[in-house]
Protein backbone atom coordinates (compact mmCIF):
# COMPACT_ATOMS: atom_id res chain seq x y z
CA UNK A 1 0.00 0.00 0.00
CA UNK A 2 1.66 3.47 -0.94
CA UNK A 3 -0.97 5.80 0.79
CA UNK A 4 -1.28 9.50 -0.71
CA UNK A 5 -3.63 12.33 0.96
CA UNK A 6 -5.36 14.24 -1.68
CA UNK A 7 -6.44 17.56 -0.78
CA UNK A 8 -9.28 20.07 -2.40
CA UNK A 9 -10.36 23.45 -1.29
CA UNK A 10 -11.82 25.90 -3.10
CA UNK A 11 -15.38 27.80 -4.15
CA UNK A 12 -17.97 24.93 -4.69
CA UNK A 13 -19.33 23.86 -7.56
CA UNK A 14 -20.92 21.11 -9.57
CA UNK A 15 -18.79 17.91 -10.18
CA UNK A 16 -15.68 18.13 -8.22
CA UNK A 17 -15.56 15.08 -6.86
CA UNK A 18 -16.62 12.94 -10.03
CA UNK A 19 -14.00 14.93 -12.40
CA UNK A 20 -11.31 14.30 -9.59
CA UNK A 21 -12.88 10.55 -9.09
CA UNK A 22 -12.78 9.91 -12.67
CA UNK A 23 -8.90 11.27 -12.90
CA UNK A 24 -8.12 8.45 -10.34
CA UNK A 25 -9.71 6.07 -11.78
CA UNK A 26 -8.34 6.52 -15.08
CA UNK A 27 -5.39 6.20 -13.08
CA UNK A 28 -5.74 3.19 -11.20
CA UNK A 29 -5.54 5.26 -8.00
CA UNK A 30 -7.71 3.30 -5.97
CA UNK A 31 -9.41 5.73 -2.87
CA UNK A 32 -9.24 4.60 0.46
CA UNK A 33 -11.47 7.36 2.17
CA UNK A 34 -12.97 10.34 1.60
CA UNK A 35 -14.62 13.07 3.60
CA UNK A 36 -15.78 16.19 2.34
CA UNK A 37 -17.56 19.36 4.23
CA UNK A 38 -17.92 22.62 2.69
CA UNK A 39 -17.67 25.62 5.09
CA UNK A 40 -19.17 29.27 4.16
CA UNK A 41 -19.51 27.90 0.32
CA UNK A 42 -15.77 26.50 0.33
CA UNK A 43 -15.34 23.01 -0.57
CA UNK A 44 -13.38 21.16 1.40
CA UNK A 45 -12.24 17.67 0.58
CA UNK A 46 -9.63 15.07 1.79
CA UNK A 47 -9.00 11.66 0.12
CA UNK A 48 -6.79 8.84 0.99
CA UNK A 49 -5.74 6.94 -1.87
CA UNK A 50 -3.73 4.19 -3.07
CA UNK A 51 -1.16 4.51 -5.56
CA UNK A 52 0.51 1.04 -5.69
CA UNK A 53 -1.62 0.51 -9.17
CA UNK A 54 -0.63 4.18 -10.73
CA UNK A 55 1.93 3.67 -13.69
CA UNK A 56 3.09 7.31 -13.78
CA UNK A 57 5.37 8.71 -11.49
CA UNK A 58 4.53 10.90 -7.98
CA UNK A 59 5.36 14.13 -9.33
CA UNK A 60 3.59 13.60 -12.73
CA UNK A 61 0.60 12.82 -10.96
CA UNK A 62 0.71 15.77 -9.07
CA UNK A 63 0.98 17.61 -11.26
CA UNK A 64 -2.08 16.69 -13.49
CA UNK A 65 -4.19 17.02 -10.64
CA UNK A 66 -3.11 20.42 -10.08
CA UNK A 67 -3.93 21.56 -13.51
CA UNK A 68 -7.21 19.76 -13.36
CA UNK A 69 -8.21 21.67 -10.19
CA UNK A 70 -7.07 24.60 -12.19
CA UNK A 71 -9.78 24.09 -14.25
CA UNK A 72 -12.29 23.50 -11.96
CA UNK A 73 -11.22 26.52 -9.91
CA UNK A 74 -10.04 24.72 -7.10
CA UNK A 75 -6.56 23.82 -5.24
CA UNK A 76 -5.70 20.22 -5.68
CA UNK A 77 -3.01 19.05 -3.52
CA UNK A 78 -0.95 15.40 -3.42
CA UNK A 79 1.32 14.52 -0.52
CA UNK A 80 2.47 11.49 0.67
CA UNK A 81 0.54 10.05 3.95
CA UNK A 82 3.80 10.17 6.21
CA UNK A 83 4.28 13.92 6.65
CA UNK A 84 0.84 14.00 8.34
CA UNK A 85 1.80 10.82 10.24
CA UNK A 86 4.82 11.78 11.43
CA UNK A 87 3.54 15.21 12.94
CA UNK A 88 0.17 13.78 14.47
CA UNK A 89 0.96 10.59 15.46
CA UNK A 90 3.39 9.55 17.94
CA UNK B 1 -6.19 6.74 10.23
CA UNK B 2 -5.44 10.33 9.01
CA UNK B 3 -8.90 13.55 9.82
CA UNK B 4 -9.53 16.09 7.77
CA UNK B 5 -8.99 18.10 10.65
CA UNK B 6 -5.56 17.06 11.19
CA UNK B 7 -4.76 17.36 6.77
CA UNK B 8 -6.17 21.09 7.62
CA UNK B 9 -3.98 21.55 10.13
CA UNK B 10 -0.32 20.71 9.05
CA UNK B 11 -1.36 22.34 5.28
CA UNK B 12 -1.83 25.68 7.10
CA UNK B 13 1.33 25.70 8.70
CA UNK B 14 2.81 24.93 5.68
CA UNK B 15 0.73 27.93 3.01
CA UNK B 16 0.17 30.23 6.13
CA UNK B 17 2.53 29.91 8.84
CA UNK B 18 5.50 29.85 7.11
CA UNK B 19 6.64 26.19 8.33
CA UNK B 20 9.77 25.21 6.00
CA UNK B 21 12.27 22.80 5.97
CA UNK B 22 15.06 25.49 6.38
CA UNK B 23 17.98 23.33 5.09
CA UNK B 24 19.40 19.76 4.00
CA UNK B 25 23.00 20.00 4.54
CA UNK B 26 25.17 17.31 3.62
CA UNK B 27 28.15 17.28 5.24
CA UNK B 28 31.55 15.90 3.57
CA UNK B 29 34.49 15.02 4.84
CA UNK B 30 37.53 16.38 2.78
CA UNK B 31 40.65 14.64 4.98
CA UNK B 32 40.99 12.01 2.29
CA UNK B 33 41.83 14.76 0.18
CA UNK B 34 44.37 15.85 1.84
CA UNK B 35 47.62 16.36 -0.38
CA UNK B 36 50.74 18.21 -1.07
CA UNK B 37 50.85 19.65 -4.34
CA UNK B 38 48.12 22.71 -4.48
CA UNK B 39 46.74 21.73 -8.06
CA UNK B 40 46.07 17.96 -7.44
CA UNK B 41 44.50 18.61 -3.75
CA UNK B 42 41.86 21.29 -6.00
CA UNK B 43 41.27 18.55 -8.27
CA UNK B 44 40.86 15.93 -5.43
CA UNK B 45 38.05 18.55 -3.30
CA UNK B 46 36.36 19.50 -6.19
CA UNK B 47 35.49 15.79 -7.32
CA UNK B 48 34.97 14.80 -3.79
CA UNK B 49 31.97 16.81 -3.31
CA UNK B 50 30.69 16.98 -7.14
CA UNK B 51 30.61 13.37 -6.46
CA UNK B 52 29.20 13.17 -3.44
CA UNK B 53 26.59 16.34 -3.50
CA UNK B 54 25.58 16.23 -7.46
CA UNK B 55 21.60 14.69 -6.46
CA UNK B 56 21.73 16.89 -3.46
CA UNK B 57 19.30 19.40 -4.78
CA UNK B 58 17.68 17.13 -7.04
CA UNK B 59 16.37 14.57 -4.41
CA UNK B 60 15.92 17.70 -1.94
CA UNK B 61 13.18 18.75 -4.61
CA UNK B 62 11.79 15.57 -4.79
CA UNK B 63 11.05 14.89 -1.23
CA UNK B 64 9.52 18.22 -1.11
CA UNK B 65 7.15 17.71 -3.82
CA UNK B 66 5.87 14.34 -2.69
CA UNK B 67 5.44 15.87 0.74
CA UNK B 68 4.28 18.96 0.27
CA UNK B 69 6.98 21.00 2.69
CA UNK B 70 9.11 23.82 1.18
CA UNK B 71 12.83 22.60 1.63
CA UNK B 72 14.27 26.22 1.40
CA UNK B 73 17.73 25.43 1.47
CA UNK B 74 20.32 22.69 0.54
CA UNK B 75 23.88 22.69 1.00
CA UNK B 76 27.27 21.44 1.44
CA UNK B 77 29.34 21.48 5.00
CA UNK B 78 33.02 20.39 4.27
CA UNK B 79 35.66 19.55 6.61
CA UNK B 80 37.54 22.48 8.26
CA UNK B 81 39.80 23.75 5.43
CA UNK B 82 42.65 24.98 7.67
CA UNK B 83 43.28 20.86 8.21
CA UNK B 84 42.71 20.06 4.76
CA UNK B 85 45.35 22.82 3.17
CA UNK B 86 47.85 22.94 5.85
CA UNK B 87 50.19 20.85 3.34
CA UNK B 88 49.54 22.67 0.26
CA UNK B 89 49.36 25.59 1.03
CA UNK B 90 51.88 28.57 1.53
CA UNK B 91 50.34 31.76 1.12
CA UNK B 92 47.21 33.24 1.83
CA UNK B 93 46.28 32.75 -2.18
CA UNK B 94 47.12 29.58 -2.35
CA UNK B 95 44.21 29.10 0.51
CA UNK B 96 41.99 31.67 -1.35
CA UNK B 97 42.17 28.93 -4.17
CA UNK B 98 40.68 26.24 -2.22
CA UNK B 99 37.61 28.42 -1.47
CA UNK B 100 37.30 29.33 -5.29
CA UNK B 101 37.14 25.53 -5.81
CA UNK B 102 34.28 24.91 -3.13
CA UNK B 103 32.63 28.12 -4.75
CA UNK B 104 33.02 26.61 -8.56
CA UNK B 105 31.76 23.04 -6.92
CA UNK B 106 28.74 24.83 -4.92
CA UNK B 107 27.61 26.85 -8.59
CA UNK B 108 27.70 23.13 -10.20
CA UNK B 109 26.03 21.41 -7.68
CA UNK B 110 23.19 24.30 -7.32
CA UNK B 111 23.72 24.50 -3.84
CA UNK B 112 23.31 28.27 -2.45
CA UNK B 113 26.04 27.96 0.37
CA UNK B 114 28.68 26.01 1.40
CA UNK B 115 30.90 25.97 4.98
CA UNK B 116 33.86 24.94 6.19
CA UNK B 117 36.34 27.51 5.31
CA UNK B 118 37.10 27.26 9.24
CA UNK B 119 39.75 26.85 11.79
CA UNK B 120 39.34 25.39 14.74
CA UNK B 121 41.88 27.57 17.15
CA UNK B 122 40.63 27.29 20.72
CA UNK B 123 43.47 26.51 22.27
CA UNK B 124 45.97 27.90 19.93
CA UNK B 125 46.77 28.46 15.58
CA UNK B 126 49.04 26.61 13.79
CA UNK B 127 50.44 28.26 10.63
CA UNK B 128 48.17 26.86 8.86
CA UNK B 129 45.21 28.12 10.73
CA UNK B 130 47.21 31.80 10.49
CA UNK B 131 47.06 31.45 7.01
CA UNK B 132 43.80 29.92 7.01
CA UNK B 133 42.26 32.86 8.76
CA UNK B 134 44.51 35.77 7.25
CA UNK B 135 42.97 34.62 3.88
CA UNK B 136 39.64 35.02 4.47
CA UNK B 137 38.86 38.51 3.68
CA UNK B 138 40.28 37.85 0.26
CA UNK B 139 38.26 34.33 -0.07
CA UNK B 140 35.02 35.79 0.83
CA UNK B 141 35.36 38.72 -1.50
CA UNK B 142 36.58 36.91 -4.52
CA UNK B 143 33.80 33.84 -4.15
CA UNK B 144 29.95 34.26 -3.41
CA UNK B 145 28.72 31.32 -1.84
CA UNK B 146 32.07 30.05 0.38
CA UNK B 147 31.03 30.69 4.01
CA UNK B 148 33.55 30.97 6.62
CA UNK B 149 33.52 29.94 10.47
CA UNK B 150 36.48 30.30 13.13
CA UNK B 151 36.36 28.69 16.49
CA UNK B 152 37.97 30.82 19.48
CA UNK B 153 37.42 29.08 22.22
CA UNK B 154 35.58 26.44 24.23
CA UNK B 155 34.74 25.73 27.76
CA UNK B 156 37.80 22.72 27.82
CA UNK B 157 40.11 25.15 26.57
CA UNK B 158 39.19 28.28 27.24
CA UNK B 159 39.81 31.73 25.05
CA UNK B 160 42.11 31.95 22.56
CA UNK B 161 42.78 36.13 22.46
CA UNK B 162 45.71 35.86 20.10
CA UNK B 163 42.91 34.39 17.84
CA UNK B 164 39.89 36.78 19.20
CA UNK B 165 42.28 40.05 18.55
CA UNK B 166 43.52 38.27 14.99
CA UNK B 167 39.41 38.28 14.38
CA UNK B 168 38.76 41.41 15.21
CA UNK B 169 41.25 42.59 11.90
CA UNK B 170 39.96 40.08 10.14
CA UNK B 171 35.86 41.08 10.28
CA UNK B 172 36.81 44.83 9.71
CA UNK B 173 39.61 44.32 6.55
CA UNK B 174 36.59 41.47 5.49
CA UNK B 175 34.37 44.26 5.66
CA UNK B 176 36.86 46.09 3.61
CA UNK B 177 37.33 44.06 1.05
CA UNK B 178 33.65 43.39 0.44
CA UNK B 179 32.42 47.84 1.06
CA UNK B 180 30.77 47.87 -2.61
CA UNK B 181 28.30 45.58 -1.63
CA UNK B 182 27.80 46.90 1.98
CA UNK B 183 30.22 44.65 3.85
CA UNK B 184 28.10 41.56 2.50
CA UNK B 185 31.21 39.44 3.44
CA UNK B 186 30.68 39.64 7.01
CA UNK B 187 27.42 37.97 6.69
CA UNK B 188 29.09 35.00 5.69
CA UNK B 189 32.01 35.14 8.35
CA UNK B 190 31.08 33.19 11.91
CA UNK B 191 33.14 33.50 15.29
CA UNK B 192 32.44 30.55 17.81
CA UNK B 193 32.86 29.52 21.30
CA UNK B 194 31.85 25.81 21.88
CA UNK B 195 31.17 25.34 17.97
CA UNK B 196 28.88 21.99 17.10
CA UNK B 197 30.78 19.70 14.72
CA UNK B 198 27.49 19.07 13.23
CA UNK B 199 25.37 22.49 12.65
CA UNK B 200 23.68 22.14 9.08
CA UNK B 201 22.94 26.18 9.59
CA UNK B 202 25.11 28.63 7.79
CA UNK B 203 27.25 30.82 8.01
CA UNK B 204 29.11 28.43 10.85
CA UNK B 205 28.68 24.92 9.26
CA UNK B 206 31.43 22.99 8.96
CA UNK B 207 31.87 18.67 8.78
CA UNK B 208 33.60 17.84 11.87
CA UNK B 209 36.67 15.56 12.34
CA UNK B 210 34.44 13.46 14.47
CA UNK B 211 31.80 12.97 12.07
CA UNK B 212 31.34 9.95 9.18
CA UNK B 213 32.87 10.59 5.82
CA UNK B 214 29.33 12.12 4.27
CA UNK B 215 26.46 12.50 6.56
CA UNK B 216 23.01 14.56 6.01
CA UNK B 217 22.06 17.08 8.86
CA UNK B 218 18.72 18.89 8.62
CA UNK B 219 17.34 21.98 10.27
CA UNK B 220 13.59 23.27 10.79
CA UNK B 221 12.25 26.03 11.35
CA UNK B 222 8.84 27.25 12.34
CA UNK B 223 8.47 30.47 14.20
CA UNK B 224 5.54 31.50 12.52
CA UNK B 225 3.85 27.98 13.81
CA UNK B 226 4.81 28.62 17.23
CA UNK B 227 3.53 32.38 16.96
CA UNK B 228 -0.16 31.04 15.63
CA UNK B 229 -0.19 28.33 18.26
CA UNK B 230 0.17 31.07 21.08
CA UNK B 231 -2.18 33.26 19.34
CA UNK B 232 -4.86 30.87 20.89
CA UNK B 233 -3.75 30.52 24.53
CA UNK B 234 -3.35 34.80 24.86
CA UNK B 235 -3.72 35.17 28.93
CA UNK B 236 -3.56 32.14 29.85
CA UNK B 237 -0.80 31.36 32.55
CA UNK B 238 2.92 29.74 32.19
CA UNK B 239 2.02 26.21 32.12
CA UNK B 240 -0.29 26.31 29.25
CA UNK B 241 2.05 28.74 27.52
CA UNK B 242 5.06 26.25 28.00
CA UNK B 243 2.85 23.06 26.83
CA UNK B 244 1.58 24.64 23.78
CA UNK B 245 5.08 25.93 22.24
CA UNK B 246 6.99 21.59 23.21
CA UNK B 247 3.48 20.43 21.17
CA UNK B 248 4.22 22.17 18.32
CA UNK B 249 7.91 22.32 18.79
CA UNK B 250 7.67 18.71 18.51
CA UNK B 251 4.94 18.95 15.47
CA UNK B 252 7.46 21.08 13.70
CA UNK B 253 10.68 18.57 14.50
CA UNK B 254 8.67 15.31 13.12
CA UNK B 255 8.88 16.68 9.79
CA UNK B 256 12.45 17.56 9.77
CA UNK B 257 13.03 13.89 11.03
CA UNK B 258 10.96 12.41 7.73
CA UNK B 259 12.81 14.72 5.77
CA UNK B 260 16.08 13.54 6.91
CA UNK B 261 15.38 9.97 6.95
CA UNK B 262 13.82 10.41 3.26
CA UNK B 263 17.29 12.50 2.11
CA UNK B 264 18.86 9.80 4.13
CA UNK B 265 17.93 6.70 2.56
CA UNK B 266 17.35 8.54 -0.81
CA UNK B 267 21.24 9.69 -1.15
CA UNK B 268 22.11 6.44 0.34
CA UNK B 269 24.16 8.87 3.40
CA UNK B 270 23.69 8.32 6.74
CA UNK B 271 21.39 10.68 8.89
CA UNK B 272 22.91 12.59 11.46
CA UNK B 273 21.06 14.97 13.32
CA UNK B 274 18.25 17.23 13.39
CA UNK B 275 18.51 20.92 14.64
CA UNK B 276 15.95 21.98 16.54
CA UNK B 277 15.59 25.54 15.46
CA UNK B 278 13.46 28.55 15.11
CA UNK B 279 14.88 30.25 12.58
CA UNK B 280 13.74 33.50 11.70
CA UNK B 281 13.75 34.68 7.85
CA UNK B 282 12.61 38.13 6.97
CA UNK B 283 9.13 36.87 5.73
CA UNK B 284 6.34 38.68 7.63
CA UNK B 285 5.42 36.37 10.15
CA UNK B 286 8.66 33.98 10.67
CA UNK B 287 9.73 36.25 13.67
CA UNK B 288 11.12 34.92 16.32
CA UNK B 289 10.64 38.22 17.88
CA UNK B 290 6.92 38.28 16.77
CA UNK B 291 6.70 35.20 19.05
CA UNK B 292 8.56 37.01 22.15
CA UNK B 293 5.52 39.99 21.60
CA UNK B 294 2.69 37.17 21.94
CA UNK B 295 4.57 35.77 24.77
CA UNK B 296 3.30 39.51 25.91
CA UNK B 297 6.13 41.86 25.76
CA UNK B 298 5.46 44.93 23.78
CA UNK B 299 8.85 44.93 21.62
CA UNK B 300 11.84 42.55 21.74
CA UNK B 301 14.14 44.02 24.32
CA UNK B 302 11.28 44.99 26.63
CA UNK B 303 12.16 44.28 30.05
CA UNK B 304 11.18 40.39 30.68
CA UNK B 305 12.36 39.52 27.13
CA UNK B 306 15.37 37.32 28.60
CA UNK B 307 13.33 35.32 30.30
CA UNK B 308 10.86 34.95 27.62
CA UNK B 309 13.39 33.81 25.49
CA UNK B 310 14.72 31.51 27.79
CA UNK B 311 11.89 29.97 28.45
CA UNK B 312 10.74 29.87 24.44
CA UNK B 313 14.27 28.14 23.74
CA UNK B 314 14.15 25.24 26.45
CA UNK B 315 10.28 24.53 25.20
CA UNK B 316 11.22 23.86 22.00
CA UNK B 317 13.95 21.75 23.16
CA UNK B 318 11.70 19.85 24.95
CA UNK B 319 9.37 19.77 22.28
CA UNK B 320 11.97 18.71 19.97
CA UNK B 321 13.79 15.96 21.56
CA UNK B 322 11.34 13.57 21.66
CA UNK B 323 10.15 14.02 18.16
CA UNK B 324 13.74 13.41 16.59
CA UNK B 325 16.28 10.06 17.03
CA UNK B 326 19.16 12.82 17.35
CA UNK B 327 19.41 16.20 17.93
CA UNK B 328 22.38 18.38 17.63
CA UNK B 329 24.15 21.25 15.41
CA UNK B 330 23.26 24.38 17.78
CA UNK B 331 19.25 23.34 18.32
CA UNK B 332 17.34 26.68 19.71
CA UNK B 333 15.88 30.20 19.02
CA UNK B 334 18.00 32.23 16.80
CA UNK B 335 17.65 35.61 17.46
CA UNK B 336 19.78 37.42 14.05
CA UNK B 337 18.77 41.17 13.56
CA UNK B 338 18.77 41.45 9.77
CA UNK B 339 16.74 38.44 9.22
CA UNK B 340 13.98 38.92 11.44
CA UNK B 341 11.61 41.44 10.44
CA UNK B 342 10.33 41.54 14.43
CA UNK B 343 13.90 42.24 15.75
CA UNK B 344 14.42 44.98 12.84
CA UNK B 345 10.93 46.53 14.64
CA UNK B 346 12.56 46.72 18.04
CA UNK B 347 15.89 48.13 16.36
CA UNK B 348 13.87 51.03 15.02
CA UNK B 349 11.47 51.94 17.86
CA UNK B 350 14.57 51.74 20.23
CA UNK B 351 13.71 48.76 22.25
CA UNK B 352 16.35 46.39 21.52
CA UNK B 353 20.17 47.27 21.96
CA UNK B 354 23.32 45.00 21.14
CA UNK B 355 24.25 45.18 25.21
CA UNK B 356 20.74 43.62 25.58
CA UNK B 357 20.94 40.82 22.73
CA UNK B 358 24.25 40.25 24.54
CA UNK B 359 21.91 39.21 27.42
CA UNK B 360 19.41 37.21 25.21
CA UNK B 361 22.63 35.21 23.72
CA UNK B 362 22.53 33.92 27.64
CA UNK B 363 19.58 31.78 27.33
CA UNK B 364 19.52 30.63 23.67
CA UNK B 365 21.18 29.40 20.71
CA UNK B 366 23.93 31.13 19.29
CA UNK B 367 24.82 34.67 19.80
CA UNK B 368 24.73 37.89 18.38
CA UNK B 369 24.03 37.58 14.98
CA UNK B 370 23.86 39.86 11.63
CA UNK B 371 24.05 42.85 13.51
CA UNK B 372 25.11 46.06 11.46
CA UNK B 373 27.32 48.31 13.58
CA UNK B 374 29.36 51.49 12.16
CA UNK B 375 31.96 51.07 9.89
CA UNK B 376 34.37 53.21 11.62
CA UNK B 377 34.09 50.63 14.79
CA UNK B 378 37.88 50.03 16.21
CA UNK B 379 39.34 46.38 15.36
CA UNK B 380 39.74 46.02 18.90
CA UNK B 381 36.39 46.89 19.79
CA UNK B 382 34.85 43.98 17.53
CA UNK B 383 38.03 41.85 19.24
CA UNK B 384 36.21 42.90 22.55
CA UNK B 385 32.61 42.33 21.54
CA UNK B 386 33.78 38.83 20.82
CA UNK B 387 35.54 37.93 23.57
CA UNK B 388 32.45 38.56 26.00
CA UNK B 389 30.34 36.67 23.77
CA UNK B 390 32.92 33.68 23.47
CA UNK B 391 33.24 34.26 27.77
CA UNK B 392 29.55 33.72 27.97
CA UNK B 393 29.70 30.27 25.69
CA UNK B 394 32.93 29.29 27.32
CA UNK B 395 31.29 30.13 30.97
CA UNK B 396 27.71 29.15 30.55
CA UNK B 397 29.03 25.49 28.13
CA UNK B 398 27.00 26.54 25.69
CA UNK B 399 27.64 27.35 21.80
CA UNK B 400 27.78 31.29 21.30
CA UNK B 401 28.31 32.85 18.35
CA UNK B 402 29.66 36.41 16.80
CA UNK B 403 28.17 37.50 13.15
CA UNK B 404 28.38 41.62 12.75
CA UNK B 405 29.38 43.23 9.73
CA UNK B 406 31.05 47.18 10.75
CA UNK B 407 29.31 48.22 7.51
CA UNK B 408 32.00 50.74 5.94
CA UNK B 409 30.90 53.80 4.84
CA UNK B 410 27.83 54.01 7.13
CA UNK B 411 27.00 55.22 10.47
CA UNK B 412 24.27 54.83 13.10
CA UNK B 413 20.49 55.78 11.44
CA UNK B 414 21.35 54.34 8.06
CA UNK B 415 20.38 51.16 7.20
CA UNK B 416 22.16 48.44 5.17
CA UNK B 417 20.30 46.40 2.54
CA UNK B 418 22.07 42.33 2.10
CA UNK B 419 18.95 41.24 0.14
CA UNK B 420 17.48 37.59 0.11
CA UNK B 421 17.37 35.87 3.18
CA UNK B 422 20.04 38.08 5.10
CA UNK B 423 17.65 40.89 4.90
CA UNK B 424 18.29 44.38 6.15
CA UNK B 425 19.40 45.79 9.07
CA UNK B 426 19.40 48.84 10.94
CA UNK B 427 23.26 50.57 12.03
CA UNK B 428 23.10 50.33 15.61
CA UNK B 429 25.36 52.17 17.80
CA UNK B 430 28.26 50.28 19.98
CA UNK B 431 29.45 51.67 23.00
CA UNK B 432 32.36 54.27 22.45
CA UNK B 433 34.79 53.15 25.04
CA UNK B 434 37.88 51.61 24.48
CA UNK B 435 38.84 48.37 25.28
CA UNK B 436 42.30 48.28 23.57
CA UNK B 437 44.62 47.64 26.05
CA UNK B 438 42.57 44.53 27.27
CA UNK B 439 42.80 42.83 23.70
CA UNK B 440 46.36 43.86 23.07
CA UNK B 441 46.94 41.65 26.28
CA UNK B 442 47.63 38.50 24.05
CA UNK B 443 47.46 35.26 25.40
CA UNK B 444 44.92 32.98 26.46
CA UNK B 445 42.00 33.44 29.01
CA UNK B 446 42.23 30.06 31.03
CA UNK B 447 39.18 27.39 31.04
CA UNK B 448 36.57 27.81 33.35
CA UNK B 449 36.70 25.62 37.11
CA UNK B 450 34.04 23.66 36.06
CA UNK B 451 35.37 22.14 33.11
CA UNK B 452 37.20 19.92 34.94
CA UNK B 453 35.12 17.01 35.45
CA UNK B 454 37.29 14.35 35.16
Amino acid sequence: MNKTIITVVGKDTVGIIAKVCTYLAENKINILDISQTIVQGYFNMMMIVDTNQMEKIFGEMADELHTLGEEIGVDIKCQKEEIFDKMHRI
Amino acid sequence: MINLFEVVETNEMITKENLDVRTITLGISLLDCIDSDLGRLNEKIYHKIYDSAKDLVSTGEEISREFGIPIVNKRISVTPVALIGGAACKSIEDFASIAGTLDKVAHEVGVNFIGGYSALVSKGMTPADQLLIRSIPLALSTTERVCSSVNLGSTKTGINMDAVKLMGEIVKETATATKEQDSLGCAKLVVFCNAPDDNPFMAGAFHGVTEADKIINVGVSGPGVVKTALSKVRGKDFEVLCETIKKTAFKVTRVGQLVAQEASARLGVPFGIVDLSLAPTPAIGDSVADILCEIGLEYAGAPGTTAALALLNDQVKKGGVMASSYVGGLSGAFIPVSEDQGMINAVEAGALTIEKLEAMTCVCSVGLDMIAIPGDTKETTISGMIADEMAIGMVNQKTTAVRIIPVIGKGVGETVEFGGLLGYAPIMPVNPFSCDDFVKRGGRIPAPIHSFKN
